[in-house]
């Protein structure tokens, strides 16, 4: 990444654009990694708006897949969900493994 | 129509703000700029302004909600004095970084310890490296005057840097003065209509204002800001064009009261020059050839044209109305750097004069320029700084 | 229309806070911040003082914040806020802005309870129109753990570790959310992010208030608190249930307990499992625990009174 000249910068160091700290990916940050098991999921929701990291997705009110590229793995979605039938909907592994 | 009236220092430049209606000001309270929000608020009490007052609990409250404003996108200004200006040091140096474009007069006052109330420049020049553009004032007139200038030149697309203004404390902010008051309407089409730039209460458009920079960025944001400070000389020259067409005052980056052809001469800011200019006539009613410079501009200092004014000279005596503790009063500071670059150079010598509101007389001006008349003569420098008008 | 506080409506909002911000993994208060603004129906500016949120949300040329948002320093940001509503009022005066725009500050303990108390007893004094969130993660975490006035008592901190001659922070924890109350503003109340629908419906009943707004949240610290990165929401669900972390609002000096644990826990279960705590369970230092649950007894007690008699 080629860092700018004194040129290139905004006054003031004023960041222009709202929302960019999208482009920096934290999921290489992880060192263990959620796993959705759907079939255990009742689509509470309570991992989507517990997730610090806004890493898991939901189309058209329906909990979806993790976006990978900004879950830090901090393991808050796999305590709080409170499965079906006693079988968490989410797990950890180990990253890599 | 050019109203003419008798007013305080304070008066004057409360009626400039008035004039330039500010869209937010904030007001804290402080000896001897006091006066001046107090008659700004009654304009805002008697719907003379359209500016939402903020009363804040502190100076540095002051700047902040300044900063907050101006970032939000309008007109702002607040005023100050030595301990509120200390006070608020930190904002200051925040707001030139953010390139807010916010007015303040000060009204320069002595800082504690130990506790003075009274006129010298210790606060203003305390604040030399903040990144604020300042504009020093000798009377009324020029800070009424400076005042209105200040939103031009602060508010310069090219610009967009705060600007102080300086008005020496109780000597000036309380005397009465003959001033001649520009026509609402000629100070409404002078400054204009305020242009923001990334404001925050566009809310199309979300900007995040005070990121966490770090090695690899603050340097480069710093050198940004240097340049700005290089193009504000050629403004602020700009600006005073534009106001001499409406006032008939000229302004540039200082005033030579008859420098061209002297021999000896006195730098001196605010106040005292006027005192000093009376002493160069009665030097030169005798036939010796004494003249005075009285910087208007000193952030950003305008070293090349402050040489050349000087460099002709045998002698030059610097007044500090402020001291460095351990160093040099500051303007002497900046004017022997500027005159390094030159060859030929006159002898400088630097006299700190009237801290804490000590009346600076016509005789100290005499004591100084007949310490240079000798200088001339012995051609050696002896004492390089020395405190005058002091009892032993 | 205002948007139905359920998660299925909910998640259809756009993220105002995104991520790709630099907090700590498990970290509680872009939860904080994410919740506040879900509640938020209006368009809103932010401002940060100088904290973990805003060191993480902010830097060099990447911003997490999707709406306006300014950060000038770290004591003033109820009077930066300030500025800004006051320049929005001026200029809404002047039919320059028409559209309805609300004012949150976001700003940690150490921001709000040590070094910010006055710019924030000013802004409230005056009237602004804004809504003041402090996420209280009890100490100046961003520096590395120091001790705050909102750290608990007996806490461990770098700056007040438990040693041999003191076993950590020996003052009291200060009441803000009661000052703040005593100011007699038109809302105050404490929330915790374990309970979502309380702490959203006390932001939309903020924003429809007029005038200047409190709100307390906890925002637990794995880092500093030496906890697990995935127990932010248990540990706040234990400090509501302990009653460390009442949740109640104060509204134009009418106190309401939003919550009551179905069983008050005993506040050891909120220690336990914080390595700040860890100490206090060694016997010479059991009269911390002890002197600590009658702290949360007593500020408990006393709500119930207030509750009782205003209701």
């Amino acid at each position: 990444m080629k860092l700018k000249g004194w040129k290139e910068l905004p006054p003031g160091a004023i960041v222009l654009e709202g929302g960019n700290a999208a482009e920096f990916k934290t999921g290489s940050w992880r060192a263990f990694k959620p796993v959705w098991i759907e079939e255990n999921c009742i689509q509470c929701l309570f991992c989507w708006m517990y997730c610090p990291d806004m890493a898991i997705k939901v189309k058209d009110g329906k909990r979806a897949e993790y976006n990978y590229d900004y879950c830090k793995g901090c393991g808050i979605c796999a305590l709080e969900c409170p499965g079906k039938k006693g079988q968490k909907a989410i797990v950890m592994v180990e990253e890599g493994k | 129509m050019v109203r003419v009236v008798a007013v305080t220092g304070n008066e004057a430049v409360a009626e400039a703000l008035r004039q330039t209606n500010p869209d937010v000001c904030a007001a804290y309270p402080i000896t001897p700029q006091t006066d001046m929000m107090q008659r700004f608020a009654a304009f805002v009490s008697n719907g003379k302004v359209d500016t939402e007052l903020i009363l804040v609990e502190s100076e540095h409250s002051a700047m902040s909600a300044c900063i907050g404003a101006s970032a939000a996108g309008g007109r702002v200004a607040t005023a100050t004095s030595s301990q509120g200006l200390a006070l608020m040091w930190e904002m200051l140096f925040i707001a030139a970084g953010t390139r807010l474009p916010i007015i303040m007069p000060v009204v320069n006052r002595a800082l504690s310890a130990p506790l003075n109330i009274h006129g010298d420049h210790s606060d203003a020049m305390g604040a030399r490296d903040s990144g604020w553009i300042q504009l020093w004032s000798e009377n009324a007139q020029e800070a009424y005057d400076n005042t209105i200038q200040a939103f031009r030149i602060a508010e310069h697309m090219d610009i967009r840097l705060p600007v102080m203004v300086c008005l020496d404390g109780f000597i000036i902010s309380h005397s009465i003065e003959r001033v001649e008051y520009l026509e609402d309407k000629d100070v409404e089409n002078f400054v204009g209509e305020y242009k923001s730039l990334y404001p925050l209460l566009d809310i199309n458009k979300p900007r995040s204002y005070g990121p966490l920079i770090l090695t690899d960025l603050y340097h480069e944001y710093k050198r940004a800001q240097h340049e700005v400070m290089t193009k504000v000389k050629e403004i602020v020259l700009a600006v005073a064009e534009e106001f001499e067409k409406i006032t008939g005052r000229k302004y540039g980056l200082f005033e030579s009261y008859r420098l061209e052809d002297a021999e000896i001469a006195l730098v001196i800011l605010n106040s005292a020059a006027g005192t000093s200019k009376d002493v160069v006539d009665e030097f030169r009613d005798r036939g010796i050839k004494a003249g005075l410079l009285k910087p208007r501009i000193f952030r950003p200092f305008p070293y090349e044209e402050i040489a050349d004014a000087l460099r002709h000279l045998k002698a030059v005596c610097v007044l500090d109305r402020a001291d460095s503790f351990g160093g040099y009063g500051p303007l002497f500071a900046e004017v022997c750097s500027a005159l390094y670059q030159v060859r030929e150079k006159p002898l400088m010598i630097n006299k700190i004069y009237g801290l804490g509101g000590r009346d600076f007389m016509p005789h100290h001006a005499q004591q100084v320029l007949s310490e240079l008349v000798e200088l001339t003569k012995t051609d050696t420098v002896e004492i390089v700084k020395e405190y005058i008008g002091v009892r032993e | 229309m205002a948007v139905e506080l359920r998660l299925r409506e909910l998640s259809r909002k756009e993220d105002l806070f995104t991520h790709g911000h630099r907090m700590c993994s498990g970290c509680g208060a872009p939860i904080v911040v994410k919740m506040v603004l879900f509640a938020t129906e209006y368009p809103a500016v932010a401002c940060s003082s100088t904290g973990c949120l805003e060191v993480s949300s902010c830097i060099s040329l990447y911003t997490a914040w999707k709406i306006p948002w300014i950060h000038s320093a770290f004591e003033n940001a109820a009077a930066t806020i300030a500025g800004v509503e006051s320049m929005y009022r001026a200029l809404k005066r002047k039919g320059k802005i028409t559209e309805e725009i609300k004012f949150v500050t976001f700003c940690g303990d150490g921001g709000t309870y040590d070094i910010g108390i006055q710019s924030l007893s000013g802004a409230m004094e005056r009237g602004h129109d804004m809504l003041y969130i402090c996420y209280d993660n009890g100490a100046y975490m961003k520096t590395g753990i120091q001790r705050s006035s909102a750290t608990p008592l007996g806490a461990e901190t770098t700056t007040c570790p438990a040693g041999t001659s003191i076993p950590g922070k020996t003052q009291e924890r200060k009441n803000l959310t009661r000052i703040m109350a005593a100011h007699d503003i038109p809302y105050a109340a404490q929330a915790s992010i374990s309970n979502w629908l309380d702490l959203m419906k006390k932001v939309r009943k903020a924003h429809s208030i007029k005038g200047p707004k409190f709100m307390n949240i906890l925002s637990p610290c794995n880092r500093g608190w030496r906890s697990r990165t995935d127990d932010a929401i248990m540990l706040s669900r234990l400090a509501v249930d302990t009653c460390f972390w009442p949740l109640y609002e104060v509204e134009n000096g009418v106190t309401k307990i939003t919550f009551k644990p179905k069983e008050k826990k005993s506040v050891v279960e909120f220690l336990k499992p914080q390595g700040r705590f860890k100490h206090l369970f060694s016997p010479e230092n059991e009269w911390l625990i002890k002197q600590f649950q009658e702290d949360v007894d007593k500020e408990w007690e006393r709500l119930h009174r207030e509750a009782s008699l205003q209701g």
